[in-house]
């Protein structure tokens, strides 16, 4: 290993080596800027923002911001804070990925091991789905929620990011699935194991890292979504992110922007933790089709 | 009728039909190979039997019961694929015990024949194992093992052997021999190797180009092949198959071969029908090892014909040394004794068992009938 180490790796001098680290340190707090103002200007008091030096740490300490984004913040005309909304997300987000992953799964799997006549134009159609744009489909979807009666409602938001995500996990778990070794079915078959048995026990077992994919995909493109949130929620199903947005767009009384702040942390967190918790998954769940192929 | 039948069963995708006709019965306990170079439809004819794929037309019968359409799981018959194809979530337990308990086999049962299988194997230090932890030749064994506990009617397999290195093959051909000895199963086996199917096999059945060549006992395809086809395929070396002319003489029909200079090797037939090819082209097939020297040559045949000709190449292979002349215009290998005492660029005086010697049809290919 240390002669194939030694021929492979860039050799750089001590200067050259702190003149990249150097750059590398300077791009990450960069970066980091971001969060370091959001994160600085939700523990200040009012008055130290606006009285300008945003960049400054706060001089007197307060989490007061926290508890009203969460709690006590006017939301519209109801003075709720953020929390009824985060919990509408967690209802919409939770089923509405479990299901997609699913079916995203469930069509991986018959495209690549029961495959059909003309089972690739089908899979294309599917992969079409992924490069509609939201705005096309706004008004025809208002229509549909409204003929089922889902309008308003968070079953029909769920319903509205199933139907979007489905063409993402497809794609996803029909590359994986595509190398997995057809032999493993077959012997199934001869075990006697049904198409769901199959499903269940042998294929959806080895599909952790695709479905870490799918999962970090689906949770942040749902959780992040503005416009079908702001289109088709109801006054009580509305989720986090047209909370968010309502909360600093209100147009009476003071910009408390520390409490923005803090609502917008909270906002991004869930998604955060996801990344945190799963990340390195995503990176291998990503490569594990392309790299064994 | 047999045990197993493939009756007048073709296999077509679309318009192209891969197989043609196939007609095989299989009685019981047999061990039939199919063999063939890549292509040749022995492995859509074992997915066939297997129910893996459909039967375009004809019947393929299990004990007398058709099985066109019937599910693969409903045929009683296991099989062992060629990536061995084990799950790998599951324990090497799991993995023998699946299709049991997809039967709805209680538990108490299934451990009990799942013991029985790893016994007879020799795998039960491994039944806690997940597959990736095994070696090509456990896994091997395991998938073996899964395909046993079923106590099928059929085993098929699938070219299991052609993953494993070479010593290992030898091994476990031995390996799959034995159990068939032992357990009396009827096996369908499908390789590309002539060796795994002349060794293993109580019947072959040669297949090119969507046809069975030649269905026979080893020996049969080995002594006597159906045409020049199966007589290539079947041997290390293959047979040699030069061009020669019959002529007859004092009423006994000779073979006429050029030898390296041009001039002319006259090399009696045993067979007499060949008279009837008098002064006419045929291709003479002679296999190495019916071209030694005089003192290695057969003491039982009564036909050994005398032929001296150039060496171009020696190549000694330890337990024999493989000669290389030119005879009719090609390349013909010798199988000689290792001690025989030949040299490049020499003349030597080569014995040539003409009682083994076959006639090939040089425009239908087949052999001509004694």
């Amino acid at each position: 290993m240390s002669i194939a180490s030694q021929d492979t790796a860039i050799r750089t001098g001590r200067v050259t080596r702190m003149l990249i680290y150097l750059v590398l340190l300077l791009f990450a707090l960069f970066y980091m800027l971001p969060l370091y103002v959001m994160v600085v200007n939700s523990v200040k008091p009012l008055d130290e923002i606006t009285g300008g030096g945003m960049m400054n740490l706060p001089q007197v300490l307060t989490f007061e911001p926290w508890a009203k984004a969460w709690s006590s913040a006017q939301i519209g005309v109801e003075p709720t804070g953020l929390s009824p909304y985060f919990w509408n997300s967690i209802k919409m987000v939770v089923p509405a990925v479990a299901i997609s992953t699913v079916l995203g799964a469930l069509n991986g799997y018959v495209l690549t091991k029961w495959r059909f006549k003309y089972d690739t134009i089908v899979f294309g159609l599917i992969l079409f789905a992924c490069f509609i744009p939201f705005q096309i489909v706004l008004i025809p979807m208002a229509k549909m929620l409204g003929l089922m009666g889902l309008a308003g409602t968070t079953s029909g938001l769920v319903l509205v990011h199933v139907v979007y995500g489905v063409g993402f996990t497809t794609l996803y778990f029909r590359n994986y699935y595509a190398v997995f070794p057809t032999e493993l079915i077959r012997a199934a078959q001869i075990d006697g194991a049904g198409f769901f048995r199959i499903f269940w026990r042998i294929l959806l077992p080895s599909s952790g890292p695709i479905a870490v994919v799918s999962i970090i995909w689906q949770f942040t493109n749902i959780w992040n979504d503005f416009l079908f949130g702001a289109s088709f929620a109801g006054a009580d199903s509305q989720p986090m992110t047209v909370a968010l947005n309502n909360l600093v767009q209100a147009s009476h009384g003071v910009k408390e922007y520390n409490v923005h702040f803090a609502g917008a942390i909270l906002a991004a967190l869930p998604t955060l933790l996801v990344y945190i918790v799963a990340g390195r998954y995503f990176v291998r769940g990503l490569m594990a089709g392309s790299v064994k192929g | 009728m047999g045990f197993l039948d493939i009756d007048n069963t073709t296999k077509s995708y679309g318009a192209v039909e891969v197989l043609h006709k196939v007609d095989i019965a299989v009685e019981e306990g047999e061990f039939l190979v199919l063999v063939g170079p890549s292509g040749c439809g022995k492995s859509t004819l074992l997915n066939m039997i297997a129910g893996l794929e459909e039967i375009t037309s004809g019947e393929i019968r299990i004990k007398d019961a058709v099985m066109n359409g019937v599910h693969p799981s409903k045929r009683n018959i296991a099989m062992v694929f060629q990536s061995y194809a084990l799950y790998p979530n599951m324990t090497v337990g799991q993995n023998i015990t699946f299709g049991l308990e997809m039967h709805n086999v209680p538990k108490p049962q299934r451990d009990k024949a799942m013991k029985d299988v790893a016994n007879l194997l020799q795998i039960e230090p491994l039944l806690d194992r997940k597959p990736g932890a095994l070696s090509g030749g456990q896994r091997q064994r395991v998938a073996m093992g899964r395909a046993l506990v079923r106590n099928p009617d059929v085993f098929l397999f699938d070219e299991p052997l052609s993953n494993l290195d070479a010593k290992l093959r030898v091994d476990m051909r031995t390996e799959i021999k034995k159990l068939h000895q032992k357990l009396g199963t009827t096996i369908v086996y499908v390789t590309h190797d002539q060796i795994e199917a002349m060794t293993l096999s109580t019947r072959i059945a040669v297949m090119f180009g969507g046809y069975v060549q030649q269905l026979g006992t080893p020996q049969e395809i080995y002594d006597t092949p159906a045409n020049i086809f199966v007589a290539t395929f079947m041997g290390s070396p293959a047979m040699n198959v030069v061009p020669a002319k019959v002529v007859v003489e004092n009423g006994r029909p000779m073979a006429h071969v050029a030898l390296h200079d041009g001039t002319i090797a006259s090399l009696p037939f045993s067979q007499d029908n060949l008279a009837e090819w008098d002064g006419k082209d045929i291709m003479l097939g002679i296999r190495p090892e019916t071209i030694t020297d005089e003192d290695a040559a057969d003491r039982k045949s009564e036909n050994i014909a005398q032929m001296t000709n150039r060496i171009v190449v020696t190549e000694p292979a330890g337990s024999d040394t493989f000669v290389t002349m030119t005879l009719g215009g090609r390349d013909v290998i010798a199988r000689m004794r290792s001690d025989a005492n030949v040299r490049a660029g020499k003349d030597f005086q080569f014995a040539v068992n003409m009682e083994k010697a076959v006639a090939f049809d040089p425009k239908t290919e087949n052999r001509i009938a004694p």
